[in-house]
Parts: C-alpha cells; structure tokens; sequence
C-alpha cells in the first residue's frame, strides 16, 4: 500500500540514506529507528511530502504521492515535533478547526468525547498556553482519535507523556493497526509496540 | 471548498481579537508616521496639500510592511502551517484566506481611518474619498504581493529586512498610481478614472497570481 522506492534523500552535502525500499501492507507498523542525525524525521517528512527527495519516490497505492497530492493528504496523518496547535485558542477550537481544515469535519460532541478519553477533561475550554507541555501534547494527539487518515506518520510521539498517557496512545496506535490501518513512527524510548506486524527499519548504520 | 476558507479566516480573526494588540500596533504605526510629517515641514497648507498623498501611501507601505513579517511566521512556529501544507485543500485557497484575514486586521482600518489623516493635510472632500477609494484598492494588493515575500522569507534569520528589500520595490506601481489617483483628484475627478481602473486590474492579477505564488513558496520555505 505504502510503498518506498530507491529513496535518497541529503541535507546539504551529507547524505542521510540512499536506495531505501520498502512496501508495508495495511495492519502494518513500521518502527524507525537510529541515533541522532540518522535521518528519521527526513525520512518521516518525506513520506508526508513535506520534503522532496533527491532520488526515488513514495508511492500510495501504486501512484506517486507528489501525483496524487491532496488524495493522498486526505489519508494521511503526521505528527511531528511540533505540535501544531494554537496556544491561544481552546482545545475544542484547535481540534474542531483541524478536523475542519482535514476536510472531515466533525461534531462538537466528538470533540468533547475525544478530549475526554485523551485525559483532558475540565480543560477543554481553556485556551492551550495554560496547559502543560504534556497536556498540549495530549490536545495535539486527540487528533488521532478524530481522525480517519489511513496511514499515521509519528515522530517521537511518546516525548513528554506520562505512563498512562503513553499508554493510551500506545492503545490508539494498536487499534489503528488492527483496523487494518498503516503507522510509521520513531521513538527512543523502548515502548512495546504491541501486536499485529512490527516492521523495523535501522538508519544510519 | 469555501467551508475551508471562511474556516481560516475565522480562526485567524478569532486569533487576533485574543490578542488584540498586535492588530492595533499596525494602525497606530500608520498614524504616528502619517502625523510626523506636518510636525517636520511646518504647517503650511500648500505644502501639505502636495505632500499629502504621498506621504499617505508611503505610510501605508510602510505599516502593511510592518505587519507582514507576522502573517506567516506564528503559524510556521507553532506547526499549525506544516499541518496546513499536509491538509487536503488547495494551500493557495488556505493562503489566500490568511491574507483576506490579515487584510481586514491590517489593511481595512487604514482606509477607514484615511479621513481623519486626511484632514491633516487640508485634503478637499474629493481628494479624501478618493485616497479611501485608492486605499481599498491598493492595500489588498500590498497584503497580496506581501504575503509572497513573507512566504519566502519564513524562518530566514534577519527575514523582516531581506523581506522589506525584496517586496518595497513590487509596491512602486500601486503607490505610484495609488498616491497619483489623490493627486490628480485636486484637479479634476475625472481623470483619476486611469489611476483607479489600473488599480483594479493590478488588484485582480494579484488576487489569481499571488496566492498560488505564496502557497509554492510557502512549500519551499518549510523543505
């Protein structure tokens, strides 16, 4: 489904990785790792477009992602370091507005329910930049629950949570799997990435 | 596909009444510049009636400038704008949204507040309509054109200057026919007809062009 073909990609005169192949099926989870400067967040922001390649293509159902461009945006899910959210507006005004802007626009109830089960309840309605580092993490991976895209693309998603946090998404990652969903992520810390197919790649070796 | 665009205008006036000095810093900067001038060359109304449009227009530059650096740059911060590169929109609709929305914030209260400036330079009821008229014409494209070299200039250190030489001399045409519509109204109305049409025109080229500019570089700026 999401497939990596020959991909080269360079930061100025350093080249991260090159003649990377790699096909996932769906209910499948690719697991990046390698030190730091080994190029995982290149690579994660390549599979999003978001950075060109110097060599091969990402492919999305047999198309190339740059072809495809927004039909293959709608099924896409990235998170990266930053968590996209605005420090001035509420929980709910950030998450209804991604969903909105996701072209799935969802229900004010949804919302509530979703920042719920995150953990945030009685902080919904307060604007984010009262919130603690993991709380803002917490309201940014609520978009995960609301979410329909297909394929995840998360770096470092487990930094800065507590246990039970971890957990939870540790369970929203598993669900999205077993729905026959496709997830790309790196993290440092060692979290049991549960069931289901467990793809592994090493960069920087 | 308008649900998006009314989506982010929305949000980006929502964002600024939360903070609602950054929007008043661009008006007050407008004035006090606008108000330095008589202050310099002394009072006399001739003088002021010829200097009038132009240092009008040249303020106006100056505040739309001031106020550019910020159209793109918290967004690119916070990474709500990668998000918005990764949505399922077109980002020239998602932009030109942004810019709508910074033209109300930044460019509207110039022209609603020409009459009073106006005033200051002994400007007839004539030459102040058509300097509003020419504002609201001309401050859109400003913000247009603008919002391409903010795009281009995202995350450079020491972007606000390279921004300020890479954009002020794209504003000559709209300031020369923007301060030129003023000028001529002091003579007869009806010759400000050219200055105002060649406005518009450049108003609807930048509305079709500068959108679809702004999102390529926007894709650039955040490789």
């Amino acid at each position: 489904m999401l497939e990596i073909a020959d991909l080269e990609c360079r930061r100025g005169d350093r080249r991260l990785f090159s003649g990377l192949n790699l096909t996932l099926e769906p209910g499948t989870l690719l697991h990046v790792r390698g030190r730091n400067g080994s190029g995982k967040t290149t690579l994660l922001r390549t599979l999003c477009g978001l950075f060109t390649p110097d060599a091969g293509e990402v492919r999305w159902r047999g198309e190339s992602i740059r072809a495809l461009a927004e039909d293959y945006r709608r099924e896409l899910l990235y998170f990266g370091h930053l968590n996209g959210i605005k420090s001035d507006l509420t929980g709910i005004e950030n998450l209804s507005i991604a969903a909105q802007l996701d072209g799935d626009p969802v229900g004010i109830d949804d919302v509530w329910q979703a920042l719920a089960r995150i953990g945030l309840r009685g902080f919904e309605d307060l604007p984010t930049r009262m919130l603690s580092q993991g709380q803002k993490k917490r309201v940014a991976l609520a978009r995960l629950i609301l979410s329909r895209a297909r394929l995840w693309v998360l770096d470092e998603p487990f930094t800065a949570l507590d246990v039970e946090a971890v957990a939870l998404l540790q369970g929203l990652i598993a669900e999205h799997v077993a729905g026959g969903g496709l997830a790309v992520l790196t993290t440092h810390q060692e979290v049991p990435l549960t069931s289901g197919q467990v793809a592994r790649l090493d960069l920087g070796d | 596909m308008w649900a998006v665009f009314w989506c982010v205008l929305k949000r980006d006036l929502l964002l600024a009444m939360r903070r609602r000095t950054d929007a008043l810093t661009t008006l007050f900067f407008f004035i006090i510049v606008v108000s330095l001038f008589p202050l310099g060359v002394g009072t006399e109304r001739q003088v002021l009636q010829i200097l009038g449009p132009g240092v009008v227009w040249v303020a106006a530059l100056l505040a739309s400038m001031l106020a550019l650096e910020r159209l793109f740059a918290a967004d690119y911060e916070d990474g709500t704008l990668e998000q918005m590169l990764l949505t399922a929109q077109p980002l020239s609709l998602l932009v030109l949204a942004k810019v709508g929305a910074h033209w109300l914030l930044t460019g509207l209260p110039l022209v609603l507040i020409a009459p009073l400036v106006g005033m200051q330079y002994h400007l007839t009821d004539t030459q102040i309509g058509i300097m509003m008229l020419s504002l609201a014409l001309g401050t859109p494209i400003l913000s247009l054109i603008g919002a391409i070299g903010a795009a281009l200039t995202l995350g450079l250190r020491g972007g606000g200057i390279l921004l300020s030489l890479l954009i002020l001399p794209l504003y000559i045409p709209v300031l020369v026919y923007g301060a030129g519509a003023v000028e001529v109204s002091r003579i007869a109305l009806t010759d400000t007809e050219p200055y105002l049409m060649l406005l518009g025109a450049f108003l609807l080229a930048a509305l079709t062009l500068a959108p679809l500019a702004s999102a390529a570089a926007l894709k650039i700026s955040l490789e």
